[in-house]
């Protein structure tokens, strides 16, 4: 009788102590589920119930945004320039990714290697990280002017081109131009990361490498490269999901134009919001946006666990 | 005055965006509305002369009639790119300033959202105002805001650089044309406009385009298509740059005042940084005709103040009384004189031209100006919209100056 009255008290004190001890838990998490809700929930739902309102000028005053259902995004989708931003959207996410993570792997390879001034060297090259966006693409916007920017007077200097390029001034070379600005910001990131990546790969593995002949490229391909894919990994997701919504360079540098050659689905969200003022439309805009960078973050996780269970 | 500054608009409306939708959730109503009946003692006051010397000169008339009606003023100034945005927030938020300064196109739109007292009604009225002034501040047949000075654009040229071609200031299309071709040389233009993507390249285009008897009403007649020829002409001949379409007026300034283009079209409001650079000689005169009959007729600019809507009905008369102080003959001369501006009652112009030689061409062409919502309203962005797009297909060359038009409406 004893014995159970005792059992029983223990099993209620450890039942409560459990549930202070779950209690203990939801209060830590309260914090951080209440910022994540604040500071990331109510802007992904208000930007999904704005999509879906005739949500303009008048709103702000008024207060009233009727519901209009799914007309905000057939309006987006047979607007003029929605397949061209597409398209630019793919061509510049895809060209700087390709460049930063190629030349940022042969740089982070290279400073691998120890000599001289090489530390002083790398920090130089986080020079195009640390300048803020506006002030970059201000500079490369009178670098690339075509009749006295820098850049064409040297490549004529050099007799290199007979005749002035028109980095910004012509449709068909603006794109590029723009992703060679945007690839020459984004090196120092990959640099940085993939360098930190290499560094933590063994030295002995290269020793024992070495013993077996993998050497140069061998040695690349098979001890550098496996090590480094989970870094490699999340570095490519992060790239989608910067490149895909980057503004501010473009419209620091061609606001877009000329005649619309740069425009991509970030440039036309920010018009349709900022410009036009048709905040619904923008919203819808950004949606899909939101919608491709999960797409890339799914991918991605489910990349990682494969790579677990393995 | 336009400006543009793209690269800080994006962060302003970066930020005013989640400012509003946060000030969205509570929509309590304090600030400037409440309802006492105590003597007005103080008026908020918002506008974008955020820069010197207009800020300090705004400064200035406003503490005037300030003084004038016993109140005392509470300034905001705010960057001219992010106005619109600031006046969303407050307007969100229900604290929107006593008085509102706004650029003279955005008054019918930000009218139609029923935000402004009417100023009829307030017993101000336009009298003497050019028609030009009155269309951009009136909204379905009710005065929201008055202007005291406006601007516009024209052609300034380079005295020496001219003298030294020998060649006159142009009074044709082909007179520029020519004029322009003449005064190229290895290093330099003949001239220097804007044709961005933005409502600046439509402004800037609009002297030609009125001119010649476009209207923004229809843009795809004969009229406009030949104005912006006179654009390509401009542009393929090389007597302008090809990196106009990525210029902006200030860039334009820049150029004529590094001797890079002899002449360019631009506003008054470029004065005072030309005076600092007193090497370059120079002069104005009206935008070039097409067809010797023709008049000019140039687009409106310059800011007009309007007075939002309060629940204080004292206050609200007094903001109106104050705007109608601003707009004092007296107020408008002086302004005018300080900041190389225009006033806007047509019978101050012409003693405004004999004691300000430098603005005769501005005054003249002021005369016969338009405003760019007198027609359309709150549908001009519309329009202005598919003008630059025009303007840059057909200087990049991806529709000849004839499709333009009806290749950026999307027919």
């Amino acid at each position: 009788m004893a014995q159970a009255t005792l059992t029983r008290t223990v099993a209620v004190r450890r039942g409560r102590g459990r549930r202070g001890e779950s209690l203990t838990k939801v209060l830590f998490v309260l914090p951080a589920a209440l910022a994540m809700g604040a500071l990331f929930g109510y802007p992904v739902v208000k930007n999904l119930v704005m999509s879906l309102q005739d949500y303009g000028l008048r709103t702000f005053f008024t207060g009233e945004a009727p519901f209009i259902g799914l007309k905000n995004y057939s309006a987006m989708v047979s607007d003029q320039l929605f397949s061209q931003a597409m398209v630019n959207t793919a061509l510049f996410t895809i060209g700087s990714i390709a460049f930063q993570f190629g030349i940022g792997l042969a740089l982070a390879l290279f400073f691998r290697r120890r000599f001289p001034l090489g530390g002083l060297l790398r920090s130089l090259l986080l020079l195009p990280w640390l300048l803020p966006l506006i002030v970059s693409s201000a500079t490369w916007r009178s670098i690339l002017e075509q009749d006295n920017g820098i850049l064409n007077r040297t490549l004529t200097g050099l007799n290199l081109i007979d005749q002035p390029v028109p980095w910004l001034n012509s449709p068909s070379v603006a794109l590029i131009a723009v992703i060679g600005v945007n690839i020459w910001i984004g090196i120092p990131f990959n640099v940085t990361l993939l360098y930190s990546g290499l560094a933590e790969i063994p030295e002995e593995l290269y020793e024992a490498g070495q013993l077996d002949g993998a050497t140069g490229w061998r040695a690349f391909t098979h001890i550098t490269w496996p090590n480094l894919r989970a870094v490699a990994g999340v570095l490519l997701m992060l790239g989608v999901v910067y490149t895909i919504k980057v503004l501010d360079i473009i419209l620091g540098l061609t606001g877009g134009g000329p005649a619309n050659a740069t425009q991509t689905l970030a440039t036309q969200s920010y018009e349709r919001s900022f410009v036009d003022f048709k905040f619904g439309e923008g919203a819808a805009l950004s949606n899909l946006l939101i919608a491709l960078s999960f797409v890339f973050a799914i991918f991605y996780l489910r990349s990682t666990r494969r790579a677990v269970d393995e | 005055m336009i400006t543009s500054k793209r690269s800080t608009t994006v962060l302003a409306g970066a930020v005013a965006l989640s400012l509003a939708l946060a000030a969205c959730g509570g929509g309590n109503d304090n600030g400037s509305s409440g309802n006492s009946g105590a003597a007005v003692t103080s008026l908020t006051v918002l506008d974008y002369y955020n820069n010197d010397p207009d800020k300090a000169l705004v400064q200035k008339g406003l503490d005037a009639c300030g003084t004038k009606l016993g109140v005392s003023i509470q300034r905001e100034t705010v960057p001219g790119d992010t106005l619109i945005q600031k006046v969303l927030q407050q307007a969100s938020s229900k604290t929107l300033p006593d008085v509102l300064m706004l650029d003279n196109p955005d008054v019918q739109q930000i009218a139609a959202t029923g935000a402004l007292a009417p100023l009829n009604d307030l017993g101000l009225n336009a009298d003497g105002v050019i028609q030009g002034m009155v269309d951009a501040t009136s909204y379905d047949g009710k005065l929201y805001g008055l202007a005291p000075v406006t601007n516009t654009i024209a052609l300034f040229y380079n005295k020496d650089m001219l003298a030294e071609a020998g060649v006159q200031p142009p009074k044709t299309w082909d007179e520029l044309k020519a004029a322009a071709k003449k005064l190229t040389k290895p290093g330099r233009y003949g001239i220097a406009f804007n044709a961005n993507a933005t409502y600046e390249g439509s402004w800037q285009f609009l002297p030609a385009m009125w001119t010649n008897g476009g209207d923004e009403t229809d843009l795809k007649t004969p009229q406009v298509a030949e104005a912006l020829q006179l654009w390509v002409d401009l542009v393929q001949s090389g007597s302008a740059s090809k990196s106009v379409i990525n210029w902006t007026q200030g860039d334009a300034k820049d150029q004529f005042v590094a001797g890079k283009a002899a002449m360019m079209v631009n506003g008054p409001w470029q004065i005072p940084a030309l005076q600092e650079s007193p090497k370059v000689k120079w002069d104005v005169v009206t935008f070039p005709l097409n067809k010797p009959d023709q008049t000019p007729v140039a687009p409106l600019g310059g800011e007009a103040w309007t007075v939002p809507l309060n629940k204080d009905q004292a206050k609200q008369q007094k903001a109106a009384d104050f705007v109608k102080c601003l707009n004092s003959d007296e107020n408008e001369l002086a302004w005018a004189k300080a900041r190389f501006t225009l006033p806007t009652k047509a019978a101050l112009l012409d003693q405004y031209a004999k004691e300000v030689p430098s603005m005769k061409a501005f005054a003249e062409q002021v005369k016969t100006a338009r405003s760019r919502t007198g027609k359309l309203g709150d549908k001009w962005p519309d329009a202005a919209k598919v003008i630059y797009q025009a303007i840059q297909l057909a200087l990049t060359g991806k529709a000849s100056a004839q499709d333009a038009f009806k290749q950026a409406s999307g027919g």
